[in-house]
């Protein structure tokens, strides 16, 4: 067992974990944060990602004891104080950018992370930023049009809460 | 294109105006592109998928999976996992082979069919990789995943059976005592000899729908909970409604003392419309333990074990006369069923038969359905489910009819497609089409695409032997939605009907509550029901809520599967709509004093005709609660219940066009363009109506370009993972351009067709007859799915394909 301080939506952890517990049990299992789902067990799907150290990563691909000392944001830690929406959240419902919603954690937290090096991304830039999610509902047509609106809602925004750093 | 349409039928273009949030003041919600209900949790994670599910004292299940593809099971010994760390219990087949029953098959499609025993957990024998042979129970799945490595199986081989054709020769290797032949289906109508004799163009082909594995997003996953006699089950599945009937009979456990919730569903595209091994052991497991166990599948584990969809080999064979009008058809098809027959294996390609002839009109008809078994995986439902195969089939041979008469494909569509003054239609295959416009939309589609333009194109890329060249793929196609009216599934020895329920609550502060029968899994019926609700009771929108998927709640439904939800469930929901209002009428009559053939309702109000005298249904509804003062011999309820049963199918259609570019040096096949028009009849939210379309369209095209179930000659899976079996990124598909014509159905008070598999339906054919329309200079007449760029190259370089 390996004693691991990580942090998650803004609350710091203390856990004792196996070395092989992979970060996305620790978030779902162990802590109750459900809301990152698991697509696969190969980091193709992308269901899982999450940010960590404000860049996007498979969840199932990190382990841990590899999270020790980070600072993780999940789906769940992107709304503001007082249960607001991030915006790309927002634009997901508006552009009905998802259906069953298994993917959706996923792709919002990717789409976050591809605007931080591209804030106003091309629509063929936007389809291979994404290329490492994958939606079986949607046939992608929406998710791009919501990217392309999150893009636009969170331009002018302050950096922090445009990228889903610092959790609640 | 409007003003070329005819006056029965209402054109529609997608507007910006159609996507409003939000209906205008005094517009009805039906219509309205209304953001959905289901999004806040599903944006948030504030989700409940069933993995997400922690019980006090839960333990987790793991399964050990067979191999091979076929072997005797010589010695299966559980006993050293027992006693390792956090090991709870483990079990064989055979520990629970007294109790596990055999899995259901509810479509004996005839009176012969082979229907094999199909225990959950194997006990002899293993006709399938991946088949379940043992299970671990341990207290987290870490340990569960580790203590199957301690379970000792000794596998005697036997010969896989993997060719349908093989499998169906003398001295094949068996799969079953019974032989490899589950059954011979027929279907004829008109003089099929007298078609084809001295037809002076006849077409034949064979295609091969390839084996496909449905990849919902959310892996299955399975909780099951004793509490004394009593069981609960929560299972990622469509099916909550049948799932409990079935496990009743599977386990013997009381239909009362058996609760099925499906949470919410990742998806599921038919994946999901089954009762699978996992489900019973996990009762069993739960009965046995006195504890909450779970189970949740790794992507793998679901390649190989959930049902697979298509795996069919078609001949198909038209007469024509020599200006392109089809005398008759002739279908003789070979279906993989798999190992076992499944919940409704041997029927998904009989829902093709009756779509064979697509929207064509002809003399004569003639179809033959083989299911065979093979060492693989069972077929079942994958969205579409029969229907994309035939037609497939059909709008492919007719591509092949306009080349070998030099038509273009539209033209020869046009020549036999049935018109629209010609509805109601009776079909070749015994069907009655209630309404289309097929004119209309193929008219719309081609406006969209620039059809002329793109041909023109075409020409001068052909001419200049420009290495990319340029195919434009037709698909005009009907479906039979809304499975389905139980009389028809009857005729087919279907097990069940196909009718819907619905309770609709009127509760005493004026809010409904809806309880469907219907069980989404992401096609937001949250949201359409409520704008059916606001609309027929004249209710906000936002006080209208939806439940199901739990059987303590929504004790009566046929679930979710073929499009039938709006058409089927929707319709329900009207008619309980319906008798809410009737009830409330006679209320509001003796509240305001007047006869109650005096009191009009519209928008809410209950009003005595002529006067402004009204009480508004919220009114109704507290009046009812109090029951101070109501009429005498008047229930003090206004709930009310309905269960529909539909006439008829529904029969959406649409055009669709693709435009491919083939790099002919590489074999890479990039789509242009891609125009949908589709005819789902009226629209409740045309925002989610496009949303399916959209996702059809992606596993349509998916089977057409990428994706494919391999299993190697010794009948292992090769494709089972993510990065074997290729599912379409967003990199991998171009932004689609859809649309609507409006042709009302006839059949339903809504005039509602539904949607969930129109896309997948008609995009297949779409994509590969522009592939092959691409190449024809080339002398390819065909390339077989998945038109990947190896056997796209070979097609072009003459190699076999």
């Amino acid at each position: 067992m390996t004693r691991i301080t990580v942090t998650v939506d803004g609350i710091a952890y203390e856990e004792e974990v196996e070395p092989r517990l992979l970060l996305v049990h620790l978030l779902r299992d162990r802590l109750g944060l459900t809301g990152t789902p698991i697509g696969c067990d190969t980091g193709n799907c992308g269901a899982c990602t999450v940010m960590l150290d404000g860049r996007s990563a498979k969840s199932c691909s990190v382990l841990a004891v590899q999270a020790d000392g980070s600072d993780v944001v999940t789906v769940e830690g992107l709304s503001a104080d007082g249960g607001g929406w991030h915006p790309m959240q927002r634009a997901f419902h508006e552009e009905h950018a998802l259906q069953c919603g298994y993917c959706t954690p996923g792709m919002i937290i990717a789409a976050i992370d591809l605007l931080k090096d591209d804030p106003d991304p091309s629509d063929d830039a936007i389809r291979h930023g994404l290329e490492g999610n994958l939606c079986r509902c949607t046939g992608y047509t929406n998710i791009v049009r919501a990217v392309r609106r999150g893009a636009r809602d969170m331009s002018g925004q302050d950096a922090a809460t445009a990228t889903g750093e610092g959790g609640r | 294109m409007t003003e070329e349409l005819d006056a029965g039928m209402v054109a529609r273009t997608i507007a910006e105006s159609d996507m409003l949030s939000e209906p205008a003041p005094g517009r009805a919600e039906v219509g309205a592109a209304r953001r959905r209900k289901e999004d806040a949790r599903l944006v948030t994670g504030r989700t409940r998928w069933t993995d997400n599910i922690q019980l006090p004292g839960m333990l987790y299940v793991a399964f050990l999976r067979s191999p091979m593809a076929h072997a005797r099971l010589t010695r299966v010994d559980v006993s050293g996992a027992l006693g390792l760390p956090g090991v709870v219990a483990a079990f064989s087949g055979r520990d629970l082979a007294d109790e596990q029953g055999s899995l259901p098959c509810a479509w004996p499609v005839t009176e012969d069919i082979v229907i094999p025993d199909h225990p959950p957990m194997a006990v002899d024998e293993v006709r399938y990789a991946g088949e379940a042979v043992a299970c671990v129970v341990a207290t987290d799945r870490y340990r569960a995943a580790d203590a199957l490595e301690a379970v000792e199986v000794d596998y005697d081989p036997l010969p896989p059976v993997l060719d349908m054709t093989e499998a169906l020769t003398e001295g094949s290797p068996k799969v079953h005592e019974q032989g490899n032949r589950s059954f011979v289906w027929k279907f004829a109508a008109g003089d099929i000899g007298a078609a084809f004799q001295d037809a002076p163009v006849v077409v034949e082909r064979t295609y091969v729908q390839q084996r496909l594995i449905p990849s919902a997003m959310e892996p299955r996953a399975v909780v099951a909970q004793s509490d004394g006699d009593a069981f609960t089950l929560y299972s990622a599945t469509q099916i909550p409604h049948i799932l409990r009937i079935m496990l009743a009979s599977v386990t013997g456990i009381p239909e009362h003392k058996l609760r099925v919730i499906a949470p919410d569903v990742g998806g599921g595209f038919g994946s999901k419309l089954q009762v699978t091994a996992e489900e019973v052991i996990l009762l069993l497991l739960a009965r046995r333990l006195g504890k909450p166990v779970k189970w949740t599948e790794s992507r793998s584990e679901g390649n190989l074990t959930v049902h697979h969809g298509r795996d069919q080999l078609q001949r198909i064979s038209l007469a024509a006369e020599a200006d392109g009008r089809i005398r008759g058809l002739k279908v003789d098809l070979l279906a993989d069923m798999g190992a076992y027959l499944m919940l409704v294996t041997p029927g998904i390609p009989l829902l093709g038969a009756f779509m064979y002839n697509g929207i064509y009109k002809m003399d004569a008809y003639d179809f033959t359905c083989t299911g065979v078994f093979t060492t693989k995986m069972p077929t079942d439902a994958y969205r579409g489910a029969g229907r994309p195969e035939a037609t497939y089939a059909i709008e492919r041979v007719m591509d092949e009819l306009a080349h070998e008469l030099g038509l273009d494909p539209v033209e020869v569509r046009r020549r036999n497609w049935i018109r629209h003054e010609e509805f109601p239609y009776a079909t070749i295959a015994g069907l009655t089409y209630d309404s289309g416009n097929y004119e209309a939309a193929t008219d719309k589609a081609l406006a969209l695409f620039g059809y002329d333009k793109l041909r023109a194109e075409q020409a001068d890329r052909r001419e200049r032997g420009d290495h990319v060249q340029l195919g434009i793929g037709t698909s005009t196609f009907t479906e039979m939605c809304g499975l389905a009216p139980s009389r028809v599934l009857g005729s087919l020895s279907y097990g069940a009907g196909g009718w819907e329920h619905a309770d609709v609550r009127m509760l005493p502060t004026g809010k409904v509550e809806v309880v469907t029968g219907s069980s989404p899994h992401g096609q937001g019926h949250e949201t359409a029901w409520s704008q059916i609700v606001a609309d027929a009771l004249g209710v906000p929108f936002e006080d209208v809520s939806v439940v199901h998927g739990d059987t303590a709640v929504s004790h009566k439904g046929m679930d979710t599967y073929g499009s039938r939800s709006l058409v089927v469930g929707g319709i329900a929901v009207l008619r309980a709509c319906d008798k809410v209002k009737e009830k409330a009428r006679q209320i509001a009559a003796h509240m305001l004093e007047a006869s109650p053939d005096d009191v009009e309702f519209a928008e809410g109000t209950f009003r005595v005709r002529g006067t402004d005298a009204g009480k508004t249904i919220q009114e109704v509804a507290l009046a009812t609660f109090a029951a101070h003062d109501l009429p005498d011999g008047v229930e003090p309820s206004l709930d009310s219940s309905a269960t529909f049963d539909p006439e008829n199918f529904s029969f959406p259609h649409g055009t669709h066009l693709c435009a491919v570019e083939v790099d002919t040096e590489t074999g890479g096949v990039k789509i242009r363009s891609y125009v949908a028009v589709d005819d789902v009849g009226k629209v409740v939210n045309p925002m989610i109506v496009e949303g399916q379309v959209h996702g059809g369209l992606a596993q349509g095209i998916a089977q057409a370009l990428f994706e494919e179930a391999v299993y190697d000659a010794e009948g292992n899976l090769l494709t089972t993972t993510m990065a074997d079996y290729l599912l379409p990124s967003a990199a991998d598909l171009p932004d689609f351009v859809t649309d609507r014509t409006e042709t009302p159905a006839t059949t339903n008070a809504l005039g509602v067709k539904g949607v969930g598999e129109a896309g997948t339906i008609a995009s297949t054919p779409a994509v590969v007859n522009a592939v092959v329309d691409a190449l024809r200079p080339y002398g390819v007449h065909d390339v077989p799915m998945p038109c990947a760029p190896e056997r796209v190259w070979r097609a072009i370089n003459g190699g076999a394909a």
